[in-house]
This record gives C-alpha cells, structure tokens and sequence, in this order.
C-alpha cells in the first residue's frame, strides 16, 4: 500500500513546529502504523533528513508510551487499542495521513510527536497509592474480596496512563485518567484508609497541572485504549464530595 | 579476578535466616546519610527504590523512560508464582525449589534458588496489600493456575495482565517514597557508564535524552536493575528500547558477565510474517493451560485446521511428554516445535508453525470461560493476525524471550565490583539454563522487596567511604570518556541506519546462535560479529546532533553494545561443550534429541571478565555444587 503522509515536526519545545508531508510506498497491510513511520525514518535516515522522533516501547497496547493523533483521532481509527496495535489494513490504499501530537498544554511537546506526560506522575505521587509497609502485611488471603469488586477494580486499573482521554477532550481533561486510580483504590478494602485525603490530593494536584474541567463530553471514553468506562468519573465524583462533607 | 559467592554455611533451610541474623545493620538515624543510585524502574527496580526509601536510604532513581511505569515489566502477562498451596495440591517452599533447580537444567546456585522460594509467598501479600486486583475466585480467595515444569498450580494472576499490575503496585510504592521525598526520580536519563573510585562504585554518568547532556551522579552504592538483553537477536518478545548497555559498560568497567549464552526462546509467540517487523508479540505460557498444541500427522498438509479431523492430528507434546504433556517447560517445548517444522509439519504459509487450539477447552468450558481467562490475549491474537482464535486455532512459533545470563552477583547481589548490585533479569542469578514461567516477576520482586534492602545494608556497615563529589577527577574523566564516545559516534556520517545494523546482528544471532547452537554456526557468527562491528564504526549514520532529542542515536549506543555483546554470547556458546536448557549445542544430545548436559565437565557458572578491546575475555568458573537436588537428566515423561 502508499500512503501520503502529513506530520507534525517540531524540533523542540521552543520550536513553533510546521506540518510536513512525506510519501511511503509499498506498505504492507500487515505492518503496524508504527512499524510504517520505521520504514520511512530508515528512508529519512538515508536521505540525511531528520527522522520522526515518536514515543513507543512494548508495541503491544500495555507500556503506554505511544500515543499519536491520526486524523484527527486519539490512537487513530478503530476502537479499544493503543496507536501501536494499529495496523495499517486499517487505511485505504492512498489515503492521506495526518499525524500529530497529543495536544494539551499539560503535555508540552519534546519533539515531533513526542510529549511530556510527567504531569500524570505527579498526579500519582500526590497519593496514588496504598501505604503498604514492606514486609509489614497479612497474608493474601486473610482478607477475601469479592470476585465482582476484584473484577471491577482490575477494570478500573487497566488503565494504561497513555493520555488519550486529554488528548481526545475539549477541555483537556485528565478526569478518566484520575478517576480510574481513584476508582481501582477505593473499591478494594485496603484502599479504604487513604480514601479520603486520596481522592482530594490527586484531584488538587490533577487541577494544579492545568488539566480542564470535565463537561461529560466522553471522548475520553471513546477513544481510550482501554474502554475504561466513564462510571468511574462518576464514582470519583461521588468519592470527592464525600470527603469534602465529612 | 577471584570470585566468592558468599554462600553462606548451614543447612539449606536455615542459610538466609541465619545470613540475615550475621549481616551488619545500619542504624535508623545514619541511613539517611547514605546515597543509593537504582538504574532502573521496572520490577526489581521500582520495588528496590521504594524498599530502600521506606528503610530511610536517599534514593536517586533513573530510567530512560519518561515514566517509571514504563519499565518492560508492565508487559508481562501470565503470572507470578509462590508456593502458598492454596491450592491444596501438595506445593511447598521445597517442591518450587526442586522444580526451578530442575527447571533450569542444574545450572543454578541451589542456595539461591531456595532463598527465592522461600520470600515468594510474602510477595503475594505486598502486591495484595498494595492493591494489585489479583484474579479471585467466588469465594473471594485468590485463584491459581499452572504454568510450564510444574505440576502444581500456583501461579497469580491479574488477568492476561500481571506485570502491569505488579508494575503498577510497585510503582505506586515508589510513587508513595517520591511524595515524602526519600526517593528522587530522574526521566529520560539513559545511564551510559559507571563511575569506579578506590575500587568501590561511586556513581553513574548519564545523557540526559531530552537536552543531550552528559550528567554526573555520585552515590555511596549502584544498583542495577535494567532488565534483560534478548534484543540482541533484534526479533524478540522484549520491548523495543530494552538494551545491554547499563550491564554491558559495567562489564567494561569490571564487572563479570554470567553465563551470556543462557537465552530463553519462548515456545508460544506470533510468527513473523514479514521483513518490516519490529518485534515478536508473545502468547503467555498460561494459554498451555488449556490450549492443545498439535500438527497435521501428514507432512506439508495445506488443509485449514478445521477440516482436519481428530484422528490426522498430532498432539505431539501430548504423546511425547505423558507426564507434563502441553506444560512441558519452555526450553522442551520450543525445541519440539522446531523439530516438527524442521521434519516438514509445520502449518502456515511459511511452514514454521504449529496450532495451539482451544476447540476443546471452549467445549468443555465455554467461551465464556476461556474469554474471561485470556480475553486480552486472544483480542491481541485477532488484532495482529487477523484470525479469531475462538473459531480457529492459533499459529504460534518460538521466539526470543528471557536472558538467564547477566551480571555475575554473589548470595548479596552484589557484581564483583564492590558496591555495585544487579537485580532481576539483568543478573544471572536464580534460573540456571532454563527460566521456569512466571518466575521472574517473583525474582525480581523478591530481590528488590525482600533481598537487596538486607544485604545492601551490610556492605554501607562495613564499608570505608572516601568523600566523593562529581568534581573528583576520576568523576569527570568518566564524564569526558562518555561524551567523547557519544560525540564520535554522531559524526561517522556513512550511509546506514542503526535500525539496519540491528537487524543484521539479529540475523546472524538467530541463524547461528538461535535455538539449535553448532560449532561451525558460531564459528561463523564469531566471524561475522566483528565484521558487521568494524561496519558500524566506519559507516554509521546518525542525523542530527548529540545535544537534542534524538532517538537515532539513543538507538545507535545500544546497537553499539550489541554488537560486542553478541561476539561474547556466541564465545560462551563455543565453548559450554554441553546442552543444558536453553543452551542447545547440537553436538550433545540423547538419542531422543533432549539436551545432554556434561557435568563432570560444565558443572560451572561462567562468568567472563573483560581483557580489554579486541582481547579475548577470560573465563572465571564458579563451580556449583548440588547437595539437595542431584542433578540426573531431566524428565518430563
Ligand atoms: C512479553 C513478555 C511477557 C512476560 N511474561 C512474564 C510472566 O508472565 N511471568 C514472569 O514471571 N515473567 C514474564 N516475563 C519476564 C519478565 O517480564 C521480565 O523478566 C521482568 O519483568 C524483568 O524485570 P526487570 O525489573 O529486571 O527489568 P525491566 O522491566 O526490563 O526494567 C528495566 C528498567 O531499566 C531501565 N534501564 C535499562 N537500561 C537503562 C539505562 N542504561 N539507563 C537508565 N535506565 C535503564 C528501563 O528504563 C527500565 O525501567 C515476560 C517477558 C515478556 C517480554
Ligand atoms: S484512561 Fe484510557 S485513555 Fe486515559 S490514560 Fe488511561 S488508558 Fe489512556
Ligand atoms: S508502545 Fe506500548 S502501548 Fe503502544
């Protein structure tokens, strides 16, 4: 297959970056969308032309580390996977391209289609965690949890961090991301201690990154490469005003 | 250079207790005094940093990633293992040791391995008290299922997601040492060497990936947690920025390399279908659960699995291996597989392959069933191949998965530079020839949660430490040598990619120094390497400059220790005159075409110490005795 290729190229985050266009030709349909832009940075290479720098490290749909728009959709066409597990049987033959990054102003760009998503560590640091001492803790099974509550947490912790629900929001905001933490942790029994002061900091911290407010729009869910539901928002939601009235 | 393993006295059951009891402690208030630096963020990484956080150590933490979560370890799927016999089935703390001593094929330090089955069970707890959802049953109780060389079940499992959670439990646990500022995490910081003073490692010189400098760290103790080296063979299950070259520039700087030729090639992964692919895309071992692997009984049979009827099927593992049948351990079964191709049955346009086939699992248990188990698996199956496994079987073929060798640790791990530490797959420790599945979530967490945060502790007690700054002489030699090296590299402007040189060392690894290892094979290897090395120097091209982003040349620096890397893999391949594991050297094999090992003769952990450029590497042997599992020929009938 041959495919016209329009991407975004910024040198650095200073860099006003432009919309540069490239050709590749015989792709085969089997070949992934990153396995593609290999194709035409060893071509760039040989022709002493920068290549596309891009994030991407598993290519697998788990790491979380790609994360491209195309046309103008978060991972690009098709539903539940990543930008990596997209395969370029997914395009016509010919079709035009257009490759861009993630888009928000808590994610500056690095280069090309590379961004800096630390601001989501620093969400979790402000108390994305159980404070469990090594060593100091009862046996596994010493308290059962029940199988649709496990089930519902792993739902919930599936969440890959990738950006997509900023990327693919209006307002840029991080609340699928956030909510899926806050929701994995408050479902389980060990997460109950922190519940409270967890959901308040992570929600401050998520504020104070410059993340948007959330206008129940749900592309987020739509385009998340792992369906995490947008019930978890609500259930943060809840989680939120009930620290705050205790 | 004279090895000591450290291996503590006494009975098996008792050696850690009592090494534990015997190592000196600092005390609460001098720990903060003390600078740790952990390369690394996956399993061992990550559960390290945070460990030695929580103990009060100050902690400098790197990866090359942009975040810790990133670390190849969010990958694995299938599971972790701990002797917790929930199952009631008969497991033990003995019977795990027994199976790994076993599994990898009686090249493994038995003092270790104990050890590593004995903290097992309190990882389960951690993860679970940290909030990894670990699968249950109704009950509430956490489930177990099997995995390869085991006749138990005591594997966890997180759907077909475990590293990910694990990785994420772990993360969060450091996340937690961030917050209250015992660890300080540095991103996109790719260490490049180590920093040696007074024979004590004193710190690491890293490039800072997003502006290009060369950056200084100085610390009181290195530990390196920075994975395994399969991407050596180019094609492998391993994440594509996974790399040697934390391990390979300590080599250089002294530290012995274990046993290079241990590599682990995973029977069940995605055949390549082209010449543009990047990467090979595994199939967990815990689909051997309830998949059935077969052939066509005829030779070059070209009709579609479906239309061929039970009777025409060889289930071959099955009729070879009774005992295990499709839970034979990885190194048996890739080779299985290999041989059926190689006879003419494999299947599949390109003919190396074999069905793995859930027909009768969803018949006995629905699909419901096996879609709970491996939804995600099967979806990334249908996703890459454009086949539903529900309906027809899967075609899966060995790949390249997991490095046994690695840096040469002590019973401390500790590499044989003092003060240096290697932890998970990045050392060579616990897996002998052979990793058993699920095993190395639970040895890096067991290193990095319950092993290293004792042991590092004994040497800071004990150790003098000269005051050290990066303006120390020999800090900014280092520092000058790295970006000398990362300088000349830029500017060779031949007319090849590094992306090419990569693919052409991986050819020369898999035809040669693959699953089937001869000596006329690497001879050649041992030819070519040098060849497609001196290539590189002198026809590299790398656009743009060492002072920016640039992933061209992050790729380059870690093709460039591949390419040395591979010369010692496939030297340590010549000369282990035995098969064992995952080291199959054809010239010694039983009569059924099992690995025949030597062990009056190769009863030994290689561990290779650098001579110098273009110099042979000298071969130190640490040899292992076998006082509660006596090695005989592994059995899975
Ligand atoms: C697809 C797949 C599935 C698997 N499934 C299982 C399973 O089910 N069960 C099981 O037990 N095992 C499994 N394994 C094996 C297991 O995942 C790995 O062996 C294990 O996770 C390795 O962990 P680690 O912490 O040692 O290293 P890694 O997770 O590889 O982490 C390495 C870290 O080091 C950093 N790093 C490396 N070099 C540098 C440098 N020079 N400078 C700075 N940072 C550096 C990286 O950024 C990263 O953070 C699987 C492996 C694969 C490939
Ligand atoms: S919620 Fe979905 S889209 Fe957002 S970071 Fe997590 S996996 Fe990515
Ligand atoms: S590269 Fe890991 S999720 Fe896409």
């Amino acid at each position: 297959m041959n495919f016209k290729l329009k991407i975004w190229r910024q040198k650095n985050s200073t860099d006003k970056g432009r919309f540069v266009e490239y050709l590749v030709k015989n792709i085969s349909p089997d070949a992934s969308f990153l396995e593609m832009l290999d194709v035409l940075n060893v071509e760039l290479t040989r022709r002493g032309e920068e290549p596309v720098a891009f994030d991407h490290d598993c290519r697998e749909g788990i790491c979380g580390s790609c994360g491209i728009m195309i046309n103008g959709r978060a991972h690009g066409p098709g539903h539940g996977a990543a930008t990596c597990e997209l395969r370029m049987r997914a395009f016509q033959d010919n079709e035009t391209i257009v490759a861009e990054p993630w888009r928000a102003k808590p994610f500056p760009v690095l280069r090309d289609l590379v961004v800096d998503r630390s601001s989501f560590d620093r969400i979790m640091v402000a108390g994305g965690y159980i404070s469990a001492k090594t060593g100091g803790v009862p046996d596994g099974n010493a308290i059962p949890i029940s199988k649709p509550i496990a089930d519902q947490a792993m739902d919930a912790a599936a969440c890959i961090g990738c950006g997509a629900c900023v990327a693919a929001c209006p307002n840029s905001s991080a609340m699928l991301f956030v909510a899926a933490k806050v929701s994995h942790l408050a479902l389980l029994p060990q997460g109950q201690p922190e519940r409270k002061s967890r959901v308040e900091r992570m929600v401050a911290q998520m504020d104070a990154e410059g993340f948007g407010n959330c206008s129940n729009n749900y592309a987020c869910e739509a385009e998340c490469p792992k369906e995490i539901s947008v019930s978890n928002i609500a259930r943060m939601n809840t989680e939120y005003i009930l620290a705050k009235i205790r | 250079m004279k090895l000591n393993s450290k291996i503590p006295d006494g009975p098996i059951e008792k050696k850690w207790d009592n090494h534990r009891f015997n190592l000196k402690l600092v005390n609460p208030a001098n720990k903060r005094k003390y600078t740790i630096i952990v390369v690394g963020t996956g399993l061992a990484g990550a559960s390290a940093a945070a460990s030695l956080g929580e103990l009060g150590y100050n902690v400098l933490s790197f990866s090359y990633h942009e975040s810790p979560r990133r670390a190849h370890s969010i990958a694995a799927q299938g599971g972790i293992n701990a002797p917790k016999n929930y199952s009631n089935d008969g497991d033990s703390i003995w019977r795990l040791f027994y199976d790994t001593v076993k599994g990898g094929d009686y090249r493994a330090r038995e003092a270790n391995v104990y050890r590593l089955a004995q903290v097992s069970g309190s990882i389960i707890d951690q993860c679970v008290a940290q909030g990894v959802p670990f699968a249950r049953d109704y009950a509430g109780y956490l489930d177990n299922r099997s995995f390869g060389g085991a006749q138990v079940s005591r594997t966890f499992y997180a759907r077909g997601q475990t590293g990910q959670q694990l990785l994420l439990g772990a993360y969060s646990a450091l996340c937690r040492q961030m917050d209250v500022g015992k660890v300080k995490f540095f991103a996109r910081r790719e260490m490049l060497d180590v920093v040696v003073i007074d024979g004590q490692a004193r710190g690491v010189i890293c490039r800072n990936l997003v502006t290009g400098a060369i950056e200084p760290y100085v610390g009181d103790a290195v530990v390196l947690a920075t994975g395994g080296y399969g991407n050596v063979f180019y094609l492998s299950t391993n994440a594509k920025a996974s790399n040697a070259t934390a391990i390979w520039r300590a080599y250089k700087r002294g530290a012995a390399f274990g046993n290079p030729c241990y590599t682990q090639i995973h029977p069940t992964c995605i055949p390549q279908s082209g010449e543009y692919q990047s990467k090979l895309t595994l199939m967990s071992e815990s689909l051997r659960n309830d998949g059935r692997i077969w052939v066509p009984k005829k030779k070059g049979d070209t009709r579609k699995p479906e239309d061929i009827p039970e009777s025409e099927r060889d289930y071959y593992l099955e009729r070879i291996y009774p005992a295990f049948g499709n839970l034979v351990p990885r190194d048996v079964a890739s080779r299985a597989a290999k041989r059926m191709c190689d006879d003419g049955y494999g299947v599949g346009s390109t003919g190396r392959a074999v069905y793995l086939d859930f027909g009768a699992a969803i018949k006995r248990l629905g699909k419901n069933v096996i879609e709970e188990r491996y939804g995600n698996l099967f979806d990334m199956y249908h996703e890459i191949s454009a086949e539903d496994p529900y309906r027809t079987p899967m075609r899966i073929y060995p790949a390249v998965h997991y490095t046994m060798g690695g840096l040469w640790v002590d019973y401390n791990l500790m590499s044989s530079i003092p003060g240096m530490y290697v932890v998970g797959e990045a050392n060579f420790s616990d897996h002998g020839a052979n990793r058993l599945g699920a095993s190395a979530l639970m040895q890096g967490l067991a290193d990095g949660y319950f092993v290293l945060p004792y042991t590092i502790g004994d040497y800071l007690a004990t150790s003098k430490f000269k005051q050290v700054s990066a303006e120390e002489a020999s800090f900014k030699e280092t520092q000058r040598e790295v970006g000398h090296y990362v300088k000349k590299m830029v500017s060779i402007n031949g007319k090849k990619s590094a992306e090419e040189f990569h693919r052409e060392l991986g050819k020369i690894m898999w035809d040669n120094v693959g699953m089937g290892r001869n000596k006329a094979g690497l001879k050649k290897a041992l030819a070519k390497i040098p060849k497609l090395r001196e290539e590189f120097w002198s026809n590299l091209k790398i656009v743009g400059t060492a002072s920016e982003l640039n992933m061209e040349l992050e790729k380059a620096g870690r093709v460039a220790d591949f390419l040395e890397l591979g010369e010692l893999l496939a030297y340590d391949a010549l000369h282990r005159e035995e098969s064992c594991g995952g080291h199959f050297r054809e010239e010694h094999q039983t009569e059924e075409g099992e690995a025949k090992r030597n062990d009056a003769k190769f009863s030994y952990v290689a561990a290779w110490e650098y001579a110098g450029a273009n110099k042979a590497p000298i071969l130190n042997k640490e040899q292992l005795k076998f006082e509660y599992v006596k090695p005989s020929q592994r059995s899975y009938k």
